[in-house]
């Protein structure tokens, strides 16, 4: 089956107001395309899952996308602060922020959980932190074959999850390589998957290295291609992190109104990522290539 | 000589004979980076975003920058990061930075201000630390300032418990390992062994005295019997920092 679409066709098709969404991709292959669409869309009251929070909840917050977040680490990567995340939560401006806490070895639990239809997943780390007494979902249970106790978080099951990656053939069979992060597990926690890619590729290439696919297709339900998807992240082989971006996004949060100017140009006045991405032009985007490293090719022969 | 200079060299000596260490966000990746290349050539690095075994041609500009990648023996998916390696006890040394410190290693990185539902300032929160802790043999800390605000008698949130306040809490499992060991600040080192045991000032910065680290220590600070004064950098050590490893300060402000 062909699940190719457009950004815009994925996001009005899957996501409604108030619903639970997953971003994830660890400082690598962040789906920040689909996090402007969603801002173009101007969807309303969703909770945003995403373990290492960064300049798109900035972005998600300050255009009035989100009512909450689920999450174990927000900052702007070596850059600094997320300032608009922090006026949320330091003085409820413009409105408080429902800020539910983990570790990361929490939210991967909760979506190991979410992912393998368990109601909760048992974690060892949390007795005495102040996490616990934080966040009354982290729960402890009695070991049922006669050790202690032991902590549990809830299943994470998101109504729908996002992720980036390098390379998709036209049915979803998903492939990614380089930081991981927890983008398998978050895309089998979803109850719809949109994916968007670098590079869409004949079938043949996917089914050259198999072992490449992070999620199979049967769990995807759009997949969209999207050069530059994950910019100011990195993505492996592909381009460099924008080190810049984020210094210069670190100073412009600081500012509230430079913040929401910032969205209604470059988000609200572009029509898609494609025009946001031309916006910046080519120059810019060569300071970010990188220079190419290929593996050696595997062996995948079989029966002669 | 900075004191980030100072503090990175001593993080990376401290790595002396470490096999397998976790290293966390800031000083922590350029200081795995110098040990490396001085007292621990083969020690394998973990970098919270699952890399391992990194050879990285130019200084990751942060744990989850992709010059990590290119070349390295390993990437982990974060659910074999934290379940098999952190949970599953593979690691010797976790080395964090925290927001505070108390006087048994139990680590604030969450906010600060006693309304938590309010706070003075959001912090980035626990990250990998929790688990960290929980799962490494010992844990080593780095923080560029050593004052009563960081190095507190009572934490302001506690993100990551040491063993001595988990073993006081109810419900759930105690750390694998000692928890903190070693706490290297801009005045100074503090070390401790036992779960019981605080941390004790056990070196001193050339130049500055013990009352001025009393001073900044948030509690009544134990001197060591056997106080050394810390070896600034050496020649090798600082031409490696400045000229190979980060070039551009990144760290090294």
């Amino acid at each position: 089956m062909d699940k190719r679409t457009s950004l815009s066709e994925a996001v009005a098709e899957h996501i409604r107001d108030g619903q639970l969404v997953a971003l994830e991709g660890f400082g690598h292959l962040v789906p920040v395309a689909a996090a402007h669409e969603i801002i173009r869309q101007g969807l309303r009251d969703l909770t945003l899952a995403r373990m290492t929070g960064d300049v798109l909840i900035d972005q998600l917050l300050a255009a009035g996308c989100l009512k909450g977040v689920i999450g174990s680490f927000v900052g702007n990567s070596s850059a600094g602060s997320l300032h608009e995340l922090r006026r949320r939560v330091e003085n409820s401006d413009p409105v408080p922020l429902d800020l539910e806490e983990y570790s990361h070895g929490g939210m991967v639990c909760r979506y190991l959980a979410g992912a393998s239809k368990l109601p909760f997943y048992p974690i060892n780390s949390y007795r005495g932190s102040d996490l616990v007494a934080l966040n009354g979902k982290i729960r402890s249970v009695k070991d049922p074959y006669g050790g202690e106790e032991i902590h549990v978080v809830p299943a994470l099951n998101p109504d729908v999850t996002i992720i980036h990656a390098q390379r998709a053939d036209r049915a979803g069979n998903i492939q990614a390589w380089g930081i991981l992060g927890v983008q398998a597990e978050a895309a089998f926690a979803g109850r719809k998957v949109i994916v968007t890619v670098e590079e869409i590729v004949d079938d043949a290439v996917i089914r050259s290295d198999p072992n490449r696919t992070i999620v199979p297709s049967h769990v995807v339900d759009a997949v969209v291609h999207c050069p530059r998807g994950a910019h100011p992240h990195s993505v492996q082989g592909y381009y460099d992190r924008d080190d810049g971006f984020s210094r210069r996004w670190s100073e412009l949060a600081r500012d509230p109104r430079r913040l929401r100017d910032w969205l209604q140009e470059n988000i609200h006045g572009t029509r898609d990522h494609a025009e946001y991405i031309a916006r910046l032009g080519p120059d810019y985007w060569d300071r970010l290539q990188v220079e190419a490293a290929f593996s050696v090719p595997v062996n995948y022969g079989g029966r002669k | 000589m900075t004191s980030s200079e100072l503090l990175t060299t001593l993080s990376a000596r401290a790595l002396e004979g470490k096999h397998v260490v976790f290293a966390g966000h800031g000083l922590p990746t350029l200081a795995v980076s110098l040990a490396q290349r001085t007292v621990s050539p083969g020690v394998e690095i973990i970098y919270e975003s699952g890399v391992t075994g990194a050879q990285p041609a130019d200084l990751p500009r942060s744990i989850s920058d992709s010059v990590l990648v290119t070349g390295a023996a390993g990437v982990l998916p974060m659910a074999q990061l934290f379940n098999f390696v952190l949970q599953g006890q593979r690691v010797d040394v976790g080395f964090l930075g925290a927001a505070q410190v108390d006087r048994y290693g139990s680590l604030n990185s969450s906010l600060i201000g006693k309304d938590w539902r309010a706070p003075a300032n959001k912090l980035p929160g626990s990250g990998g630390a929790i688990e960290a802790m929980a799962g490494a043999g010992e844990i080593f800390v780095v923080m560029r300032r050593h004052n009563p605000r960081s190095l507190v008698a009572d934490l302001d949130f506690c993100t990551t418990p040491g063993p001595r306040r988990a073993a006081a809490a109810r419900g759930g499992m105690m750390p694998a390992g000692l928890g903190v060991t070693t706490v290297i600040t801009d005045l100074g080192i503090m070390t401790r062994r036992g779960i019981d045991e605080e941390l004790v000032l056990t070196a001193v910065h050339p130049g500055v005295e013990v009352d001025d680290v009393r001073a900044a220590t948030g509690w009544d600070l134990e001197v060591s019997k056997n106080l050394v004064t810390t070896v600034p950098p050496t020649g090798r050590e600082l031409a490696l920092l400045r000229d190979v490893l980060d070039p551009e300060r990144v760290y090294l402000r």
